[in-house]
């Protein structure tokens, strides 16, 4: 297990590195481009853009412009947006985070408990009418843009319906954190709670649904119910348990993807001010500095994500260890 | 993560034949009967392809039903409505009368659905702002394909430093979230456009989404089709076709390639959903289609500001993407239990 760990570890550096290399790539050396100009913002003037060549060592070495980028990102953390007049890039990245881990943890509750009884009772129902039914709402699910989703959405519960009884709490887009009035906290996320779980209720339904009907002939399984287990228990201790392996695993790549900057859609949609909102405002404004930093961040998060879920999963099931 | 079957071995036996079809009957054959027979599968396929129709008879709908040019603003039109004429963009109401609000749905043959800030009629915007999604998201599905089963082919067949390379390459691309990953190129290349050497593609050509979308998304299609390759190498016709001295060439495209190009085409239709819901997202965030072109994502960001007022420029495009996207995964089901029932494949959105 340990020499599992430590080999896991290993090659998410590698990837950590690879990573920062590719995305120095993108954002310096695409060819025909001119970073010191895409960074400065837009309309900027010479002294600027000659100020940037020089902090970032534009006119040395290639190796030498990724360290002091490099240094610039995970050291010092001086990286400086241009268009919003020096504003330091990785303090505000740090304080926009709560936004996004609120909101993902949340819509991760809901669409974690939907999928399971959605997918669970379509397994059940095979044969019925109602498991093609929950499949092709789980389906619907998935076709939905979320950022439709979400104005629609607002469309109802802001405009439309919002003087009904049904809609009247609902408080104007944005957000209130935790600390300052948890109840507030609570009504700004419940509808980008249920529209981001939408997609992934669909989808984790859908998979859910697979395993249980593929594990379903396993001979444990016949084993139990030899054993004169009621289906119940068969289905929910047996069956359930052995599928939920993908379904944990799949999870916790979502999971990381969304704080990683996936929540993006939803965040702008519904003007909450997390990692997402900050990456689309600098998109509009073209603040390259906060762009980078954002991706760089959020492709880190996923990396050391996907590295604990692969060391849980291995820990969980000593099958995948010596892959 | 996804075992493909390789169609030498029928994965289930498959029941009751019509008469005389059995005999000889190819694996595709076998495969496209069941697809046909799936009815479901053939309404979806239905569906996309009136999408398509009705997407692709734009400039016809724009000329000869609605009159109007969905490109031009107007500013100062007018229309008429019920036999009278109206300002396409009204004076707002209330005491002071500020702003404007463009005219809604009249649900007649011209501004249908209403028109945009500028005027301009919505519903011929949708119909060509369907020719641009869907020519961005067959056109990065088909560029995706292309790319992934040259690199797949060639990693699985050479294996050795050349799988080690590519497959390395891949690992990288995939371990970056696919949307940061677009959001990084497309910013870069957004104001400037793209120069290779002979190659330019301009900031606001439709292949610079295109593109991007289909490079992002290579590695969710090359390894199942590497993984694939692996195991057709080892089959005896394999060997047969070198004992006969086959050249590496014909290897490659004669004797493995047909029989891996399954994983292709069960991956195709949710590759086309996907990519159109990528190209939304990438429009909707100001970093795809650029005016004056549309697309479904950037009409719906159009329609944001009037999503209160107007709210029909916002539902109309996400609703034909909806059905698109629906229409596209329904039949890659269809499709993915025709030829191959055991396959896991998912796309990450």
């Amino acid at each position: 297990m340990l020499a599992f760990v430590v080999r896991r570890t290993l090659a998410t550096l590698v990837v950590l590195l690879a990573i920062t290399i590719l995305v120095f790539l993108i954002f310096f050396h695409t060819p025909g481009v001119d970073p010191a100009r895409k960074m400065a913002g837009r309309n900027p003037s010479p002294a600027t853009i000659s100020a940037i060549k020089h902090a970032y060592g534009l006119d040395r070495p290639l190796p030498v412009q990724y360290v002091i980028l490099m240094k610039k990102l995970f050291i010092s953390r001086d990286l400086t947006s241009y268009t919003n007049q020096g504003e330091l890039v990785v303090p505000t990245i740090v304080a926009a985070t709560p936004v996004t881990l609120s909101l993902v943890f949340g819509a991760a509750i809901i669409w974690v408990v939907v999928a399971v009884v959605m997918g669970l009772a379509a397994a059940v129902l095979r044969g019925t009418v109602f498991d093609p039914i929950l499949m092709m709402i789980a389906l619907i699910g998935i076709s939905m843009p979320v950022f439709w989703l979400g104005e629609m959405a607002n469309l109802i519960t802001q405009s439309r319906y919002h003087d009904s009884f049904l809609f009247s709490w609902v408080p104007p887009l944005g957000y209130t954190p935790f600390a300052s009035d948890p109840a507030m906290w609570f009504k700004h996320l419940v509808i980008p709670w249920l529209v981001l779980s939408a997609l992934y209720i669909g989808l984790y339904a859908r998979v859910l649904r697979a395993e249980l009907l593929e594990n379903e002939h396993e001979d444990y399984v016949r084993t139990a119910r030899a054993k004169g287990l009621s289906e119940r228990r068969v289905l929910l201790r047996h069956t359930l348990r052995t599928s939920m392996i993908t379904f944990v695993s799949l999870f916790g790549l979502d999971f990381g993807v969304l704080v990683g900057g996936g929540a993006l859609l939803a965040e702008v949609v519904f003007g909450l001010p997390g990692v997402g909102l900050l990456t689309y405002q600098s998109l509009t404004s073209l603040d390259l500095p906060v762009i980078m930093a954002t991706v760089i961040y959020g492709a880190f998060f996923i990396v050391v994500v996907n590295a604990m879920v692969d060391v849980a999963y291995a820990w969980l099931d000593p099958r995948v260890r010596p892959a | 993560m996804s075992t493909v079957g390789s169609l030498e071995q029928p994965v289930e036996p498959v029941p009751e034949l019509p008469q005389g079809g059995s005999a000889g009957a190819s694996p595709w054959r076998l495969a496209f009967r069941k697809l046909v027979r799936n009815r479901l599968s053939m309404a979806a396929l239905g569906l996309f392809a009136v999408i398509v129709a009705v997407s692709f008879a734009a400039p016809l709908y724009a000329h000869h039903v609605a009159h109007t040019d969905p490109f031009a603003s107007s500013l100062t039109g007018k229309t008429e409505v019920n036999g009278k004429r109206v300002d396409v963009l009204q004076q707002g109401s209330g005491a002071l009368a500020l702003g404007e609000t463009p005219i809604g749905p009249t649900w007649q043959r011209n501004y249908f659905l209403g028109a945009d800030e500028q005027g301009r009629d919505v519903a011929a915007r949708v119909l060509y702002g369907g020719r641009t999604s869907l020519i961005i998201g067959v056109g990065s599905a088909l560029i995706c394909s292309l790319i992934a089963v040259v690199i797949g082919l060639a990693a699985g067949f050479y294996g050795g430093i050349i799988d080690g390379i590519l497959s390395r390459i891949l690992d990288i691309i995939w371990a970056f979230p696919v949307y940061l990953l677009a959001i990084s190129i497309a910013t870069v290349l957004l104001t400037q456009g793209l120069s290779i050497g002979p190659f330019t593609i301009s900031a606001s050509s439709l292949w610079l989404p295109t593109a991007i979308i289909g490079v992002i998304y290579v590695p969710y299609v090359a390894r199942p089709i590497r993984g694939a390759v692996l195991s057709v190498r080892e089959k005896e016709f394999v060997d047969a076709a070198i004992a006969q001295g086959a050249s590496d060439r014909r290897l490659m495209f004669g004797e493995i390639l047909p029989n891996v190009i399954a994983v292709v085409i069960v991956l195709l239709p949710l590759m086309i959903a996907t990519t159109i819901l990528t190209e939304s997202a990438l429009s909707y965030l100001s970093i795809g289609v650029q005016p004056p072109a549309a697309s479904w994502g950037t009409i719906i960001d159009d329609g944001q500001q009037l999503l209160y007022s107007r709210p029909w420029v916002a539902i109309a495009p996400g609703v034909m993407i909806v059905l698109t996207v629906l229409s596209l995964n329904v039949l890659g089901d269809g499709v993915r239990d025709a030829l191959d029932p055991r396959a896991k494949l998912r796309v990450k959105g």
